[in-house]
């Protein structure tokens, strides 16, 4: 089994293709850093007990006032950075990791019977889908959370969720059309399958190769939806950590020079939206082979 | 043709209306706004007061009725916060927001085809790297991000732009004031313009390089050099044309999203345009503004929409709408 995974094409070509192997491990760096940060980091910063007033605003360590364990330095509330940082990540991971798995498990549900039943509940769901489509999925998750003002964490999932599981159902729609009459298809329908499982053994595991790239380019940009709305004010509760709103502290500062308020937590919300999309570029490369890099 | 436009002018009103009804019925069962208005130590009196002054104590449908007749008439009522027409508050200031808008989405579409065009002809030259690592950044970057790494490079290191606001404006006609005259108001505009078009510009960059890529392989662009042509020719007539038609649709279905990062461009250089009034209603609970924002919005991407299908036939003579 594993040698039969190491001869692959698909592992020879990820392999060989450095800007994925680069993406991944930028992505498994700040991954581990979240999941670990409460043994790696030299402070709870949600811990008022261990917050101190005088180690407000401290400059990271290698410059002029700076000051041990602050390697990058402190926020005005006397936060160190880098733990801020570890623990942002881990909402921005939480946020994404859930919105993919609900929104894609709702959008290839709706997208595959749609696709296969077609008729009045394809013609219903397509412009539902359409009406979502012409509103932009930040638009409407930021209206959602301006209505339902102040739900945390799953109030956050939920909205992008309502607001993003279009794409899938859409991209399922497509490429369930494209594998629905294929042969293997038809000999399962010919050898008297139900249609449940023509659905699940024969057209979903063809189907879903697209639904994979779609997800991996929506994580980055759920990630990038989830900072914006904490850095506008509807995210994440303000005693809940967000890198998003990091930034939006960071920003009061900039014009004091305070730069590493905004820049630190800005190069981890950049690493892990560029690292997924390095891998998200491969992907659809190994996927639709006509792609392919000349 | 005529029939297409037609049909499509209806879906969309039915759209609208679906809105609206959306909105509405959210705002119905969420949030009260007179809590918010009448203020946490109102009486019971004072309270109920407050909800018959703005006819929140009608049925739902009564009230939707009523929305809907005045709409149509282009009253969209008061707003609850500052009791002036909602339609005036969002009229004054989506002069701001349209050439805000405008501005960033020819920026992108001129600089993301050409760069697209540009980095297609020699894929592997490092000037081709440079621009296709620029905008791998471009859209792993959130707008926001953008446009404070902007403020602290040009306004606050090198201080050679503003770093918020609409600088100097002129009147032209009626509520418009411009900002397109002046050397001030143009300064001002650099920033949140390439702010709020560097996402679509780095989409449209990639999609433009991965078309010509494959249009230029094709047997008619073989062709074509093989009759003689110049580069040129080659180039725009032949290969662009046909790798405009998925560029064109990205680009308006990615209307409502400029619409949405503009109210988050608007709120980093306090521009004082309409998105800017909408994140300030969010946060009072002034519903008012809120739906009619929406409605507009609504209906300025379904009106852009109907303009690409129509681009459409004009860019690809196969398609024709019958």
């Amino acid at each position: 089994m594993t040698r039969r995974l190491l001869q692959s094409k698909f592992l020879s070509h990820y392999v060989r293709d450095r800007s994925a192997v680069v993406g991944s491990v930028i992505l498994l760096i700040v991954l581990l850093g979240a999941i670990f940060a409460p043994l790696i980091a030299p402070q709870n910063p949600y811990d008022p007990r261990t917050l101190s007033l005088q180690d407000s605003l401290k400059p990271p360590i290698w410059m002029e006032g700076g000051q041990a364990p602050f390697l990058l330095g402190t926020d005005d509330q006397g936060r160190d950075i880098l733990s801020t940082i570890l623990y942002g990540c881990r909402t921005s991971f939480l946020v994404g990791f859930s919105v993919i798995l609900i929104a894609g498990t709702i959008g290839v549900t709706v997208g595959l019977l749609a696709a296969f039943y077609s008729g009045i509940l394809d013609a219903v769901t397509m412009r539902i889908a359409d009406t979502f489509f012409s509103f932009s999925t930040t638009l409407m998750a930021m209206l959602l959370l301006g209505i339902f003002k102040g739900g945390g964490i799953p109030l956050v999932i939920l909205a992008i969720v309502i607001a993003d599981w279009v794409r899938y159902a859409r991209t399922m729609r497509g490429s369930v059309l494209g594998v629905k009459e294929d042969d293997y298809v038809q000999a399962a329908r010919a050898c008297g399958g139900s249609n449940l499982r023509i659905m699940i053994r024969h057209i979903l595991p063809n189907a879903i190769p697209p639904i994979l790239v779609v997800a991996a380019v929506d994580f980055g940009a759920v990630v990038m939806l989830e900072a914006t709305l904490s850095f506008l004010g509807v995210g994440v509760p303000i005693n809940k950590p967000s890198l998003g709103m990091m930034i939006s502290l960071g920003k009061n500062y900039i014009y004091a020079g305070k730069w590493w308020l905004t820049i630190f937590p800005g190069a981890a919300l950049i690493s892990i939206v560029l690292g997924i999309n390095l891998l998200a570029d491969w992907l659809r490369e190994e996927i639709n082979p006509k792609l392919k890099k000349r | 043709m005529f029939a297409y436009i037609v049909r499509r002018i209806a879906q969309s009103f039915i759209v609208l209306l679906a809105v609206s009804l959306i909105c509405f019925a959210i705002f119905q069962f969420m949030g009260d706004p007179v809590l918010t208005l009448a203020g946490r130590y109102a009486t019971q009196e004072q309270q109920e007061m407050v909800r018959r002054s703005l006819g929140l104590d009608k049925p739902f449908y009564t009230q939707y009725l009523a929305f809907l007749g005045n709409a149509a008439h282009g009253d969209f009522g008061l707003s609850y916060v500052t009791q002036v027409p909602v339609l005036r508050l969002i009229f004054e200031r989506l002069p701001a927001s349209i050439e805000l808008a405008v501005t960033a989405m020819f920026l992108s579409l001129f600089l993301g085809i050409a760069l697209g065009v540009v980095s297609s002809l020699k894929p592997h030259s490092p000037g081709s790297r440079v621009i296709m690592t620029g905008s791998l950044f471009g859209i792993s970057l959130p707008t926001f991000l953008v446009g404070i790494l902007l403020i602290l490079i040009f306004a606050v290191l090198l201080r050679v732009l503003p770093p918020f606001g609409r600088g100097r404006v002129v009147k032209v006609v009626g509520n418009w004031r411009t900002g397109f005259l002046t050397i001030d108001g143009l300064r001002h505009l650099i920033l949140p313009a390439l702010t709020l078009g560097m996402y679509q510009l780095a989409v449209l960059l990639r999609l433009t390089r991965g078309g010509m890529l494959e249009a230029l392989q094709e047997d008619y662009t073989r062709t074509a050099w093989a009759k003689g042509l110049s580069q040129r020719i080659v180039m725009f007539k032949h290969a662009l044309r046909n790798v405009l038609i998925p560029v064109v649709t990205i680009a308006g279905l990615q209307m409502g999203e400029l619409i949405a990062f503009s109210i988050v461009t608007e709120s980093i250089f306090q521009w004082p345009g309409s998105g800017n009034l909408l994140l300030t209603s969010i946060y009072e609970t002034d519903h008012p503004v809120i739906v009619a924002y929406v409605m507009i919005t609504a209906l300025i991407v379904l009106t852009i929409n109907i303009f690409i299908d129509i681009l459409y036939g004009i860019l690809n003579p196969k398609i024709s709408y019958d």
